[in-house]
């Protein structure tokens, strides 16, 4: 089972349900079963011999016409057998054009092996689960009974209590609690679930683990969360992408043409006294078509979902992941995307006359007992810059923050300390010596400074002494200046949403290397920039969390919610990020580019591969009734039939010796179309073109020297 | 080869460069519907056209009707053509009397210049009336050529528009391509070929006393005319039989240099169209140079192979370049240079026999009509191949940059991908397929002039002409006989309209769907790397699809010939 391990937190800690940056490391740690486990091997060997039903085999057009002309060449190798004609050629080509079959399962096998095991606890979950059905909602919750939560239908409603698994999707309507996700995201720490507002979700299989909540099932079985993950780790529901179903068009294209070069050759031949064998067509057919590629096209396609589940996002259709890869365009959300969310100081200006440390000091005595996030960042700098220590006040009389005065500060001493935006802190400062006190030139200038840094500034004053300003600063995050530069390098436009003025949003999204911001930001506003930038031909993601982004969320082609928001916001989006981290839209982008260039990449191999094989079958062929053309065996191949059965080998092997690179995917790097596509062809293309030379030649030594051939 | 050889070839190459842009652009002028100057003069007409046949020109047709409309054109084309072919000797301007054409050839004939491949089973002069010639095959080489016209417009049109539905107006398109470019053209160059000595009458034929007091018949006929438009439309159906190597279908050097230019202008200004209705000139400077590259190594590889002459001559003591079949007043660079021009560009006249080629000399011509007649290939259908073969480059190329696919701002889905595959499909098939039978069949084998290798060339040549729509023949197949005449007529019509078909069903697809804005993750396709890309595609594409055949026909008997086995 899972780790569930974490003690309840009190329900009023706001600080539990803040997202965590490590989110998912135990998923993770479960995903990371690396290809070369013997448990999986030994499954994925077994499940791909179980592959060999046509039924699942028609899937794919290239592997079934592998697997019928192997049958063919199988029959022919039976028929020498019994005619007592030498057999051992027949048999070997035949052997190894199973394996090539045996080895695209065996890759498809394996990509579907790893997200299994995952499955099988998700579904443990969900059947054990008993749901306590209230029986007069609205009424009395004490009165339920218990049934299986697989009776449980979309509009019953249901009390949950501390230790209960949740029993379905819903919506909590009444109540507060802790609740332990681990099931889903693989995170430990409990989140906080409440009716109304933008935490209501509750997900089917999560547990809660103190107080109680009354749940709406918004799902039915077979169509919620657990489930649509349990069927996507599985890949039972995979459906073909729109890029991958027009590959494989492209790949029956390529299998119909070399089948016509290949029968055509029979008549030709003939012309040209040669007479060839079916067993040597075959061969020749089956190491013309695309089989690397149509071989590894299913298991690239679940491993690419796998990745993405093993980043802890969670994607309705394959279709999302491929559309991500396609983003031009990327809104995200300031608070908590570019910046921390929270104001912070980060520096304290003394008014003339007044040294640094005594405005600091008073920064600090006036932030003592304020609780509020901007209060804690002015005493965390008072006593880290200026090495203060916070004082334990005596006789010390707090005011808090009060919507009347816009002040907070202290009476310690006979001193009036208080801070506060500058209106209120002048007006302060006036009332207590009689008549508003005049803004110094040098005190407006700081202020000023800081308004156009987009800064807030947070006026501090003594009685009617005005002591400094406080600059306080929405923090842009260290690291999300350089994965900007790097969206600009892969192509993508970030655009920054947020509700600060125009002045602000300028200097965060200038500081933050933003190419767009959208100020005092409504949801209308959201949802007509996107369909603004549709209308222009661009693909845009998002993501969001709130019941008012569900609208943008929609109408975004990608748009991810987080696993914290609202059911409506997750139903809304396309995918569904499992650790609540905005930034994880740009491992998405990567991720879906990553599945398309590793299509692309070894498409171009397996037909780059072709040019080698020609140039070792032809000549042997051929050389028996032209012995001209034995001037194009340039690899200098033993005997015709051995560079036969070397090409075949060469052509089983290379599957098998892909799959990693399938399952991991081709590195992708933001360095522009051009140079990425310059380096792909030089790679699969150049190299997909001398590997097979090499390979071939060094198969042929083997296959010569053990005298198989 | 000589450094005047060089110069030739490198001439040639200038002069239809040159003329690309400025013709290109008065094309898209044309088929934009913007006003020319020409347009001022014949405007009224082409109005009175519309108005005759009941056609609203401002109607523009979906891609279904579109095709249809072009479909029961050319269906219509082909039913008059053969009854002319049938009855021409009940039609006037028959002054030697011709007998009917028999059915078979009839049949080939007329397949032959609907599909504006003017393969020739038979002698013009000795097999055709003066009004076959006229009203039957003129009629076809100017409305064949823009059909091709009609195609290729309504592709560059659906990449133009942004989630468009109609690509135009196929009767306007026609007519516009006929009025604006096909026939002014054919007039200038008619009449500068006749200015340069080439023969322009009604007359019946001279017979004339030679020298040694033999009696020989010297053909007439109306020849300007006729191979202006050949020339242009990139027909190449000869007034003679032995075509642009007869002394008045090409008299001289000059009118060489004319028909030379006439082959290609229209197919690679075409190119220039394409990129100035798309809004980006440069992506069709782009496809222009690929167009060139191809030609330029073709004709470097093939005036190398006959100007090097044959090693087993040089053995014997004779010297010098690879003259058999040759007209010596063009030689070995002009020889190959028109043998590289007309299968290039899918029109299939001839100055030389390719059949007297070297081996790789000879490979070369077939070479670039197994790409697909795309470089340039035919008038417009070189430019709707292209650009398919573009398609398919760039979907694996697009995949590679982690994008969906996308070229010229519209992403290639499913649907594309899949019409852009079978219109790659049919030609192989057709070639290959039909190759292949002949080789094993005695009443087609019965047609060849040599046995070995250089008969199966033979046969390959023969179906990629038909095929590919270039008509270029590569004589010693004598293909006037029922089994040739009707595979070689059904490979010319499925080829030609089993591609325009999918091919208006991409343009369809296309111009439904919204324009992109290229960003930096968009592949550039004006760059050198797209012109690499995609002459990478097309070589590799059709040396996987024939390779084995090439290495059974020219390639060994190229070793052959070096290992001193000819036939």
């Amino acid at each position: 089972m899972l780790p569930s391990s974490a003690a309840p937190l009190t329900v009023s800690d706001p600080r539990s349900i803040e997202p965590h940056r490590d989110g998912g490391r135990a998923l993770r740690k479960r995903y990371k079963t690396a290809i070369a486990d013997p448990a999986l091997i030994r499954r994925g060997a077994a499940d791909a011999v179980r592959k060999l039903n046509p039924n699942a085999l028609v899937k794919n057009p290239v592997i079934f016409v592998t697997a019928v002309v192997s049958a063919l060449v199988t029959v022919l190798f039976v028929r020498d057998l019994a005619t007592g004609q030498p057999a051992l050629f027949s048999g070997q080509i035949a052997a190894w054009l199973w394996f090539t079959v045996l080895f695209a399962n065996f890759a498809e096998a394996i990509a579907e092996g790893r997200g299994r095991a995952q499955a099988e606890t998700l579904r443990r979950a969900r059947e054990e689960t008993r749901a306590k059905l209230i029986l007069m909602p609205g009424n009395n919750r004490e009165i339920w009974e218990p049934v299986d939560a697989a009776q449980l239908r979309s509009g019953d409603t249901v009390l949950v209590e501390a230790g209960d698994t949740i029993p379905g999707d819903g919506e909590v309507i009444e109540g507060i609690a802790s609740v332990n996700e681990a099931a889903i995201t693989g995170e430990s720490a409990p989140v906080i679930r409440e009716a109304g507002g933008d935490r209501s979700a509750v997900t089917g299989g999560t547990t809660v683990l103190s107080d109680w909540i009354v749940v709406r099932i918004t799902a039915s079985q077979g169509s919620s969360f657990l489930d649509r993950m349990i069927a996507l780790v599985e890949g039972a529901e995979r459906q073909k992408t729109p890029n991958e179903i027009a590959l494989n068009i492209l790949l029956a294209g390529m299998t119909i043409i070399f089948l016509v070069a290949v029968v055509t050759l029979t008549g030709l031949g003939a012309y040209s006294g040669a007479a060839i064998s079916v067993v040597v067509l075959v061969a020749l057919f089956v190491t013309l078509i695309p089989t690397t590629i149509g071989g590894l096209l299913s298991a690239i396609g679940i491993a690419g979902m796998d990745r993405l589940l093993r980043f802890n996002v969670l994607t309705m259709s394959g279709r999302a992941v491929e559309a991500a890869g396609d983003v031009d365009t990327l809104l995200l959300d300031k608070t908590g995307t570019v910046t921390f969310g929270n104001r912070m100081a980060t520096e304290i200006i003394p008014a003339q006359g007044i040294s640094e440390r005594e405005a600091a000091e008073a920064a600090l005595l006036a932030s003592l007992a304020d609780e509020t996030a901007e209060g804690r960042s002015i005493v965390a700098l008072a006593t880290e810059k200026y090495g203060l220590k916070p004082p334990t006040p005596e006789d010390a009389r707090f005011f808090p923050f009060s919507a009347t005065t816009r002040l907070s500060g202290v009476e310690i001493g006979g001193r009036r300390l208080r801070k506060g935006s500058i209106d209120a802190v002048l007006k302060f400062a006036g009332e207590a010596g009689g008549r508003p006190a005049d803004e110094p030139a040098h005190f407006r200038a700081h202020v000023e400074r800081i308004a156009r840094a987009g800064g807030t500034p947070l006026g501090l004053v003594d009685g009617t002494r005005l002591v400094g300003v406080i600059h306080l600063k929405d923090v842009v995050k260290p690291e999300i200046k350089q994965r900007f530069a790097e969206l600009r390098r892969m192509g993508i436009k970030t655009v920054m949403i947020t509700g600060d003025n125009p002045i602000t949003a300028a200097a965060i999204a200038s500081e933050a290397g933003v190419a767009d911001f959208v100020a005092e930001a409504t949801p209308e506003d959201k949802l007509r920039y996107i369909r603004n930038e549709q209308a222009q031909g661009r693909l845009i993601a998002m993501c969001g969390d709130g019941t008012n982004d569900a609208p943008a969320l929609a109408q975004a082609d990608v748009g991810v919610a987080m696993q914290t928001g609202t059911q409506a916001a997750r139903e809304a989006g396309n995918m569904v990020d499992l650790d609540s981290d905005p930034t994880k839209l740009i491992e998405v982008v990567e991720i879906g580019k990553q599945l398309l260039m590793t299509r692309g990449a070894l498409t171009t191999f397996s037909i780059a591969n072709d040019v080698a094989k020609y140039f070792a079958i032809i000549p042997a062929l051929f050389v028996a009734a032209l012995p001209e053309l034995g001037a194009l065996n340039v690899m200098g191949l033993t005997t015709p039939q051995s560079a036969i059965l070397s090409a075949v080998i060469f052509n089983a092997l290379i599957i098998a010796a892909l799959i990693p690179l399938a399952l991991r995917g081709v590195k992708y790097r933001p360095v522009g179309a051009g140079a990425l596509l310059r380096r792909n062809l030089l790679v699969y293309g150049l190299g997909g073109m001398i590997v097979p030379f090499a390979g071939i030649k060094l198969i042929d030594i083997l296959v010569s020297s053990l005298h198989l051939a | 080869m000589t450094w005047n050889g060089w110069l030739q070839i490198a001439l040639m190459f200038a002069l239809v460069i040159a003329t690309a842009r400025p013709l290109g652009i008065y094309m898209a002028a044309v088929f934009e519907g913007r006003s020319t100057l020409l347009e001022r003069a014949l405007g009224p007409l082409e109005g009175r056209f519309y108005a005759l046949s009941g056609i609203d020109p401002k109607r523009e047709q979906d891609w279904l009707t579109y095709t249809i409309a072009l479909l029961a054109f050319n269906a219509a084309g082909f039913v008059l053509l053969y009854a002319i072919l049938r009855l021409q000797h009940l039609l006037p301007l028959n002054p030697q009397g011709f007998d009917p054409m028999s059915p078979h050839l009839a049949f080939n004939t007329a397949a032959s210049f609907v599909s504006n491949t003017n393969w020739q089973s038979y002698g013009g002069e000795s097999t055709l009336s003066y009004f076959s010639q006229m009203a039957g095959l003129t009629v076809q080489n100017f409305v064949s050529a823009a059909t091709g016209f009609a195609v290729a417009i309504a592709i560059a049109r659906a990449f133009a528009r942004s989630s468009g539905s109609t690509l135009g107006n196929f009767w306007v398109d026609l007519t516009r391509a006929t009025l604006y470019v096909l026939l002014p053209l054919s007039v200038l160059l008619a009449l500068g070929l006749v200015a340069l000595e080439m023969p322009q009458n009604l007359s019946a034929y001279i017979d004339a006393s030679t020298l040694e007091g033999a009696k020989q018949t010297l053909a007439q006929g109306p020849v300007a005319s006729q191979v202006a438009i050949k020339q242009l439309g990139t027909n190449g159906g000869g007034f003679f039989n032995v075509n642009a190597a007869h002394p008045y279908e090409n008299p001289n050097a000059w009118t060489n240099l004319l028909q030379n230019w006439a082959i290609f202008s229209l197919s690679l200004a075409l190119a220039v169209t394409f990129g100035r209705m798309i809004g980006r000139e440069r992506e069709g400077w782009a496809l222009l140079s690929v167009m060139v590259l191809f030609l330029a190594v073709g004709a470097a590889v093939a005036y190398w192979a006959e100007a090097s002459g044959n090693p087993l001559m040089h053995a014997m003591g004779i010297a010098g370049p690879n003259m058999e079949g040759k007209e010596v007043r063009f030689g070995p660079a002009l020889s190959t240079v028109w043998a590289v021009f007309t299968t290039g560009a899918s029109n299939g006249s001839v100055n030389a026999m390719h059949n007297s080629f070297m081996p790789l000399g000879g490979l070369v011509p077939l070479a670039l009509m197994q790409i697909g007649e795309v470089v340039p290939g035919g008038v417009g259908s070189g430019l709707y191949g292209i650009v398919v073969l573009a398609i398919l480059a760039m979907f694996v190329a697009g995949l590679m940059v982690g994008r969906t696919p996308e070229y010229l701002g519209k992403k290639l889905e499913a649907r594309d991908v899949k019409m852009a595959v079978l219109a790659i499909l049919v030609m192989p098939l057709f070639i290959l397929g039909f190759s292949a039978v002949s080789a094993v069949l005695p009443v087609a084998l019965a047609g060849l002039a040599n046995p070995g290798a250089r008969g199966l060339t033979e046969i390959l040549y023969a179906y990629a002409s038909a095929s590919g729509n270039n008509g270029s023949a590569f004589a010693g197949l004598t293909a006037n006989a029922p089994w040739w005449n009707t595979t070689l007529g059904i490979a010319m019509l499925a080829c030609r309209f089993g591609i325009i078909v999918p091919v208006m069903a991409i343009a369809g697809s296309l111009v439904a769907k919204p324009k992109l804005a290229p960003s930096a993750g968009t592949f550039p396709t004006d760059g050198l790397l797209f012109v690499g890309l995609l002459a990478g595609v097309i070589v590799i594409l059709s040396g996987l699809e024939y390779f084995p055949a090439l290495a059974l026909g020219p390639i060994v008997e190229h070793f052959q010939m070096l290992a001193g086995k000819t036939f």
